[in-house]
């Protein structure tokens, strides 16, 4: 019966194109942060120059403290409105459905797209806003235009998770409650969301990784301006490797990236029970 | 199960929806107007007269060159990731040895990398492979980004596959190339659909890899475009935002025709 089944080779090019294209990069990435590298020559190892050089460079820190700002805001502005216009879309009403293929319309549109649409729409002379505050402009504000942004491209996405968790909720548990006289407010409290908890998980992971590693809206919406206002971590990087062409720093600046992206990852997962999820789905 | 309408929620939908529309009703209108227009009147007020001029200045400005490159990247890395994922995906579902079986595992250990953290030796391996400033250099990374969640896709959709049916196959007589072409493309069809989309949109919209790996116009893809147009139009808004607009319309053609394909798509791997 073996020769039958498909042999290993079936598999070899699949693996052999993500190994040279992804994960060998991954490693050299590691190899590139202890060498000193213009871009142009060949990468001279430097021993940990780079690292202890990130160890004292304010700007890195200032920037790691900007990207967590970033997450934090952009999980608390999208993960209830995502959470709630998910819910709702996912009834069966036909007014729903219209208005719900229409939610989902920002999510045809590219990030480079939203950017320029928004710096537009923004901008402080001729856009839909004149007269009032700069949002881009102004440092003090200028991040959490970002979030606004970031918000409007990706919570469509989040909807759309949240409406399909929501339509596989068991309608039993529903008339059940109804039959006792339980409220809406209390339904969505005591039925929807404890049974949407894995849902919450996997966009959480989604959403928090994905604001780590923003990185073209923030190019073009503001190069990480005004001065430095919103210069976040992935754009410190590009900046540094490919304007600055300090690859070997940029290099140690993106594994610092990778941990704290595969480090949140495994908290959000660990701290929500995350494990059980796949006993869950399979028994649904 | 009937009930009452939701008032509140139903308001708060409207809201949102003002949010959803308004960007993009600006997007459409502005790109209607002419340049005298959205300098010298707000874009509140209603245009004296609406124009396709600046979708004229747009398609002879280079952008059908960029729509070409687009097209061809966007095919090529569909193509390529359809072409090796299918059979791996095979091989994972039906051979049990530990190289199919760890290497899968590590696949979707790529999950958790991020493409930004990989530009850098991306950009080293690309210089070094003579392919800098060519569409074939950002064709590979963005294939080899999409693998992880394509394999996820296409290995759940077949493990739903009874085992019997294989097995019929195989009493038949069937070699496993027969199988794969009898048997895992017809069942893996909706799978291979949702693949196709999210490869497709990844590739489309994709700014990174571009940003990073090419650099002259004849190279140039869509989305670095619309940000060269930028530099090149400077003032000239509404003829920038009629080039936004041209580069979403292929997709938006394609969300009217097959909406359940496409948002299936970009949830690939994470929804149901």
């Amino acid at each position: 019966m073996s020769s039958q089944r498909p042999s290993a080779w079936y598999a070899v090019p699949a693996f052999t194109f993500f190994a040279l294209f992804a994960a060998l990069p991954m490693l050299l990435v590691i190899y590139l942060s202890f060498t000193a590298w213009d871009g142009l020559g060949t990468p001279a190892l430097n021993g940990g120059e780079n690292w202890s050089r990130l160890l004292d460079d304010a700007e890195a820190r200032a920037s790691v403290w900007r990207t967590l700002v970033l997450m934090v805001v952009s999980w608390l502005v999208q993960t209830p409105i995502a959470l709630l216009i998910g819910v709702w879309a996912a009834g069966k009403q036909r007014s729903r459905a219209v208005l719900s293929s229409i939610f989902f319309l920002p999510l045809l549109l590219s990030t480079a797209a939203i950017a320029l649409l928004w710096q537009a729409l923004l901008e402080p002379n001729f856009g839909a806003f004149v007269g009032g505050p700069l949002f881009l402009g102004d440092p003090d504000i200028a991040l959490y235009t970002v979030v606004l942004v970031i918000s409007w491209q990706f919570i469509p996405f989040h909807t759309l998770l949240y409406q399909g968790a929501a339509r596989a909720v068991p309608p039993s548990l529903y008339e059940a409650a109804t039959i006792d006289g339980a409220s809406r407010v209390s339904k969505f409290l005591h039925i929807t969301l404890p049974q949407l908890r894995y849902t919450v998980v996997t966009s959480s992971v989604l959403m928090l990784v994905g604001s780590l590693t923003t990185f073209d809206t923030v190019l073009i919406l503001t190069n990480g301006g005004p001065g430095t206002a919103t210069r976040i971590l992935p754009l410190h990087m590009y900046i540094t490797g490919f304007s600055g062409f300090e690859m070997g720093y940029a290099s140690a600046i993106a594994v610092v990236l990778v941990v704290l992206g595969t480090a949140l990852s495994l908290a959000v997962m660990r701290w929500s029970g995350f494990r059980q999820m796949s006993s869950q789905q399979e028994g649904s | 199960m009937k009930s009452r309408p939701n008032w509140p929620a139903g308001l708060f939908a409207l809201v949102w929806l003002a949010i959803v529309v308004g960007p993009l009703l600006y997007l459409v209108t502005v790109s209607l107007r002419t340049r005298a227009e959205y300098l010298g009147k707000s874009v509140w007020a209603l245009p004296d007269a609406l124009t396709p001029d600046n979708y004229v200045t747009v398609l002879t400005g280079g952008f059908g060159q960029y729509l070409l490159n687009n097209v061809i990247v966007t095919v090529a890395t569909v193509a390529i990731v359809v072409l090796v994922t299918v059979p791996a995906a095979y091989a994972v579902v039906r051979n049990t040895s530990p190289f199919v079986q760890k290497g899968f595992t590590l696949l979707l250990m790529g999950l958790a990398i991020p493409a930004q953290a990989t530009i850098i030796p991306v950009y080293l391996m690309i210089t070094r492979m003579q392919l800098y400033d060519t569409l074939t250099a950002i064709i590979l990374p963005t294939a080899a980004f999409a693998l992880p969640v394509a394999m996820l896709v296409l290995v759940n959709s077949l493990r739903d596959v009874p085992r019997e049916l294989y097995e019929a196959q195989a009493i038949d007589g069937a070699g496993p190339m027969r199988v794969l072409v009898s048997l895992v493309l017809p069942l893996a069809r909706p799978a291979i659909m949702t693949v196709v989309v999210y490869t497709a949109l990844n590739a489309w919209n994709g700014f990174l890899f571009p940003l990073v790996l090419t650099q002259s116009e004849s190279s140039r893809v869509l989305t670095l475009g619309l940000w060269d147009f930028q530099g090149q139009f400077g003032t000239n808004v509404p003829a920038l935002l009629a080039a936004v607009t041209l580069s979403v319309l292929p997709i938006f053609v394609v969300y009217l025709i097959g909406r359940r394909f496409l948002l299936s798509g970009l949830t690939a791997g994470f929804g149901k």
